[in-house]
């Protein structure tokens, strides 16, 4: 009975192994053709999570073609296999993967544009939070707004490129036809409005603000190494977007 | 104890492209489904979606990732958030598959198969025990479509199913396309595994598409859900119905999902087949 109790955990460990080469597991039947009835699981296993990766990733896929991205994606299925149920959530290594897989080496900025997806995909399902109105805002910081610290949206996340990524994001959206575009670094901001996810633009120095105010640094903090005009006109952008969902003033 | 509190009535699976026309276009579903994982996020428009829906409609909440086949225990973290789930929507139906998914901390996302003998009985009866402890409500357990089978298997999967049942106390989810795509692909004869199954611990039946393929050695029939119901499943689903009375069913659709309408007209199908039990019991 001892070695019989593990018996599932062995049957189960050669399917599993089964399904990444070309054999039938051991103690498998069928009424014929084993080796194509096997294949389903194997087929279905291997469509079900490249086709999770499109979903994730169409912007990517748009821009490599559909050949390129489904080699592509299998090599990552296979090295990178879900660990989650959850399979939304499955890719986030993805951009990382592709910076480091030698057939995608002519596309520097590819693994930016894949992180701005993977980014949209947290945005979007993000906790929701109760933004400030910009007179809330106001008064509640008036008393003290150099120690004031902000709470952005749970949904807002911040993008930065060394290359143009949010451009070719950008017109690499259906509908649109890619051109040109200029060399250089970009930074974006990316957050929910009602249904969708937004990414918008920054300069980098509003990037850098945001960055700052997202980790919780005091606005005085900030303003010390900010000219005044551009650390208000990001509160404004992150106060009119409904990104600012609470103040503290944690040293009061 | 009841497992199900859906009512006797036909539901779709919902999508989230038909959101905007189920709330405007007038019908009859008796209650949605949605897969648990799709809902697992912290907040945003899937969540918005789904609390605007449940007011309207009985939820039925479908797993498609606990591996409760799995050789190895349950999810602890997976197990929190079905629960968190149950907790928020309060749906009438709680349903996961008699398969397995997830192996050495990969998940494969597919409904694996598993051989049916006493080893793997207690471990999905301990597996069930297990989730309706967690989520503090009973569950149904759906047979699987499978393509091939296990030598070591001693029991026949209907016997498994009725172990299962009396033993954990929990319903069954009974697909009538996956019981004709399993005997089909295996030469057996769906009858007599409906003839097999326990009825009476049906809480919810699926009806969904296949695809076909033919092989020398016969027809290959794979689980797809991506086109309408096939004729000899409507056949055997009425025939399902008139022994056991109108029960809640689900129309299915995963694949290129068309229009609300397609899955309207395949509902309507459903209620047409349940309305007439209906009556016949009646009259």
């Amino acid at each position: 009975m001892g070695c019989a109790m593990h018996l599932h955990r062995d049957t189960q460990a050669a399917f599993r192994a089964a399904l990444s080469t070309q054999d039938v597991p051991p103690g498998i039947t069928a009424v014929g053709d084993l080796a194509r009835r096997f294949s389903v699981y194997r087929n279905t296993v291997m469509h079900s999570l490249t086709d999770a990766l499109v979903q994730r990733f169409p912007v990517v896929q748009r821009i490599v073609g559909r050949a390129f991205f489904s080699a592509t994606a299998k090599v990552f299925v296979v090295n990178h296999p879900p660990s989650s149920p959850i399979i939304q959530a499955y890719g986030t290594d993805f951009p990382n993967f592709l910076a480091t897989f030698p057939p995608a080496a002519g596309l520097p900025y590819l693994p930016d544009v894949a992180l701005i997806e993977v980014l949209r995909g947290q945005a979007y399902h993000a906790a929701d939070a109760t933004p400030m109105s910009p007179d809330t805002f106001r008064s509640a910081i008036t008393m003290a707004p150099e120690d004031a610290v902000l709470t952005l949206h749970p949904a807002l996340r911040l993008a930065t490129s060394e290359h143009p990524a949010m451009s070719v994001w950008r017109m690499n959206q259906s509908g649109m036809t890619p051109s040109t575009v200029d060399p250089g670094p970009e930074a974006a901001l990316i957050f929910r409005r009602a249904d969708n996810v937004i990414v918008m633009p920054v300069p980098f120095d509003a990037a850098d603000i945001v960055a700052k105010l997202a980790m919780g640094v005091p606005l005085g903090v900030v303003a010390r190494d900010t000219p005044p005009d551009k650390l208000s006109r990001s509160i404004a952008t992150l106060l009119s977007h409904g990104l600012i969902v609470g103040v503290d003033h944690p040293q009061a | 104890m009841l497992q199900t509190r859906l009512p006797d009535a036909v539901g779709i699976g919902f999508k989230r492209a038909h959101f905007d026309a189920l709330r405007t276009t007038k019908n009859t579903l008796g209650f949605l489904e949605v897969h648990a994982e799709n809902y697992m996020g912290a907040g945003g428009p899937s969540h918005a979606q789904l609390a605007a829906l449940r007011t309207d409609y009985a939820l039925s909440i479908h797993g498609v990732g606990l591996s409760i086949g799995g050789a190895g225990p349950l999810d602890a973290v997976h197990l929190k958030r079905l629960a968190a789930l149950c907790d928020r929507y309060q749906p009438e139906s709680f349903s996961e598959h008699l398969a397995w998914s997830s192996h050495d901390n990969a998940f494969l996302n597919d409904l694996l198969p598993l051989p049916y003998d006493d080893e793997t009985l207690s471990t999905v009866c301990d597996h069930i025990d297990c989730l309706q402890d967690v989520i503090a409500r009973p569950m149904l357990l759906e047979n699987p479509s499978t393509y091939v089978t296990f030598e070591t298997s001693t029991l026949a999967e209907t016997d498994f199913l009725t172990a299962v049942a009396k033993r954990t106390g929990c319903g069954l989810l009974l697909d009538i396309n996956n019981v004709f795509v399993s005997c089909t692909n295996h030469r057996a004869d769906p009858r007599a595994y409906l003839a097999d199954f326990p009825l009476h611990a049906m809480g919810e039946i699926h009806l969904g598409g296949h695809d076909a393929e033919d092989l020398p050695s016969g027809p290959l029939l794979i689980d797809s859900h991506g086109t309408p119901v096939a004729d000899p499943v409507w056949a055997l689903y009425a025939e399902t119905i008139a022994h056991t009375g109108p029960r809640p069913t689900l129309i299915e659709w995963d694949t290129d999902v068309p229009d609300l309408s397609v899955l309207l007209a395949e509902a309507d199908c459903a209620a047409g087949i349940l309305d007439g039990v209906r009556h016949a019991l009646a009259s």
